[in-house]
């Protein structure tokens, strides 16, 4: 029977989807609706080729296809998202490549949301997404809730978020938001997604046959809850019509900046601290096999966390029409972060005592490592530029792009990295990678680049930051925008630089990952039996 | 209930009462006799890696 009500829905949604492609006021509309049109109709005939075939859930095993799928979409988004971001590296130091032809399409302007949502919510999203359905079966020792089709939908239903937000930038719909530009259409869907993937998760920890509910989960929960929280409020706006893209915000001016930004550290706060350290809390245990250093600091570090980032983010509007009282406490509380933050990043290098002697042989474990390292050192960098008086230096800088990509590259893609190495074997029932040392030339290509990107960064940040304010003995600015433009250049070309190295990383990854599928021979019984769903 | 009284009430009650679970919660984690309920929390990843439990624990 429900299978009928799929099939009524889902025609119905193929329908509306194609009249609202012929009526759609723009093109970013339109190709949404076609993408949408065609994302049901591939759904429709997937529910009527399944039709009345008995559904099969077994609940003494986990459900793992949809993790192996969304290792896969983590790897692909990966190498999408990264080659964006040489693209557009290589674009700012050599502004001859935003070609004339792809004018309006592939220029700097266009392809930056890109590369950023890529990389954040596309790649961070799927292995987000992925591991936390791995961990929360695994530590509540039950199958996920919903079984097969909510997972399903979660997977598909996101990536399809992902096509449609990315096809939009491109053909020009977006809200101007930062890491929020997806327009009202996109927004609604992404909420329908969100709210299927908070009842698949929680609902998984409500049949939990562990009496605790082990601290990854609590950090993937808050995750969860937080950016649905963050992901409405930033996104009230009226359409101007329901067949465009184009919508009005409801919040203006130093509010709406005030909202945008609350939203934007807590999507960093949450998104990207959060829901890593869930990754981090259950994994690097794993792959030490050992337990956490201390669950009790585990549990400190869970609730300080989230009692103080939802109020950084008005470190971001520093010296801007925000009142002053504002800003204030959001550096203060900013401060306050980098003591839960050096708690959580002890408490992850700690859980390595008296077996440090496997970061000599097992570069998975030093990845981790790294990435613990780059977490410490990001959020002590991070609470320093919250300073007012070092902001006013910084902001507007690229130091603060380097800030963010010693974060997200070093923080994000290392722990990311550690974790597909240690899922992918398991998913597969292989009994081991098919090479570690191409792992061993992705951690150094990685680490590599990392310092390259970072050290540069800082290097031309502090330079801009020092150019801008210099003033001769008459008062008057000494330098124009453009020499901080034409001085930054050598620090642009080692930026690129790095970002090849980093890419060139990704790229062994993929290749290892996809050969230790192909060519290792599955594991021996007593190893991981491979699920059937 | 205008902004104003919702303001005075946020920055004096509400933030007495939040600072007050906060160090509710770290006193806590760190009661007495926590230690043996935390090693067992501790160990969940290294339970049930291939199959769900049978039943409860």
């Amino acid at each position: 029977m429900w299978d009928y009500i799929k099939l009524a829905l889902l025609g119905l949604v193929a329908v509306l989807a194609a009249i609202a492609a012929s009526y759609g006021r723009d093109l970013a509309f339109s190709v949404n609706a076609i993408e949408v049109f065609i994302a049901a109709m591939i759904a429709f005939i997937w529910v009527l080729r399944g039709i009345d075939v008995p559904n099969t859930d077994p609940q003494n095993e986990y459900l793992d296809g949809v993790i192996r799928a969304g290792v896969v979409a983590t790897m692909l988004w990966a190498l999408v998202g990264f080659l964006v971001a040489v693209v557009i590296a290589w674009q700012l130091a050599f502004p001859v490549l935003n070609f004339e032809w792809a004018q309006g399409y592939l220029n700097f302007g266009k392809l930056r949301p890109l590369h950023t949502s890529a990389v954040i919510f596309a790649f961070g999203g799927n292995a987000l997404i992925a591991s936390s359905f791995y961990v929360v079966q695994r530590t509540s020792a039950a199958r996920l809730f919903g079984g097969a089709g909510l997972g399903w939908f979660v997977f598909w239903g996101y990536n399809l978020f992902i096509v449609l937000a990315a096809t939009g930038y491109i053909l020009g719909a977006t809200q101007s938001k930062e890491y929020a530009e997806p327009e009202w259409h996109v927004d609604l869907w992404l909420t329908i997604v969100w709210v299927a993937y908070l009842v698949a998760f929680l609902g998984t920890i409500f049949k939990r046959r562990e009496p605790h509910i082990y601290v990854a989960n609590w950090f993937y929960l808050a995750f969860i809850v937080t950016v649905a929280m963050l992901h409405i409020v930033n996104n009230i706006s009226i359409p101007v019509s329901v067949f465009g893209s184009k919508s009005v915000q409801v919040f203006a001016g130093v509010q709406d900046a005030m909202t945008q930004w609350w939203y934007g550290h807590n999507a960093v706060g949450f998104f990207l601290t959060a829901g890593f350290l869930g990754m981090m809390y259950y994994f690097v245990p794993k792959q030490a096999q050992r337990p956490v250093y201390s669950y009790k600091l585990s549990i400190v570090h869970f609730w300080a966390l989230i009692f103080l980032y939802i109020w950084a983010g008005p470190h971001h509007l520093h010296y801007t029409a925000l009142p002053d009282w504002a800003s204030t406490l959001g550096m203060v509380f900013s401060i306050m972060l980098w003591m839960p933050s050096w708690g959580g990043m002890i408490n992850g290098l700690m859980t390595l005592s008296g077996a440090w002697d496997k970061l000599r042989t097992d570069p998975i474990i030093r990845m981790m490592v790294v990435s613990i390292g780059f977490y410490g050192m990001s959020t002590f960098e991070g609470p320093m530029m919250s300073i007012k008086a070092v902001n006013s230096l910084s902001h507007y800088t690229d130091w603060t792009i380097g800030h963010v990509h010693s974060g997200a590259l070093g923080w994000n893609g290392m722990i990311t990295f550690g974790v597909m190495y240690f899922l992918v074997p398991r998913l597969w029932g292989r009994e081991r990678l098919y090479s570690l040392r191409a792992v061993n030339w992705h951690f150094w290509l990685a680490t590599i680049g990392i310092v390259l990107y970072a050290a540069s960064m800082w290097v031309t940040g502090i330079m801009e930051g020092l150019m801008w304010r210099e003033v001769d003995s008459q008062g008057a600015l000494v330098n124009a925008f453009a020499d901080t433009v034409s001085a930054k250049f050598p620090m642009y070309v080692v930026r690129a630089l790095g970002g090849v190295l980093y890419l060139a990383g990704s790229m062994i990854m993929a290749w290892n990952l996809w050969a230790t599928v192909a060519k290792q021979p599955l594991a021996t019984p007593q190893g991981q039996p491979v699920p059937a769903q | 209930m205008d902004y104003h009284i919702f303001r005075e009430f946020a920055d004096s009650w509400m933030l007495l009462f939040l600072t007050l679970v906060f160090c509710g919660v770290v006193l806590w984690a760190w009661r007495p006799g926590s230690r043996a309920v935390h090693d067992d929390s501790a160990d969940i990843p290294f339970r049930h890696a291939d199959k769900p439990a049978a039943k409860h624990r």
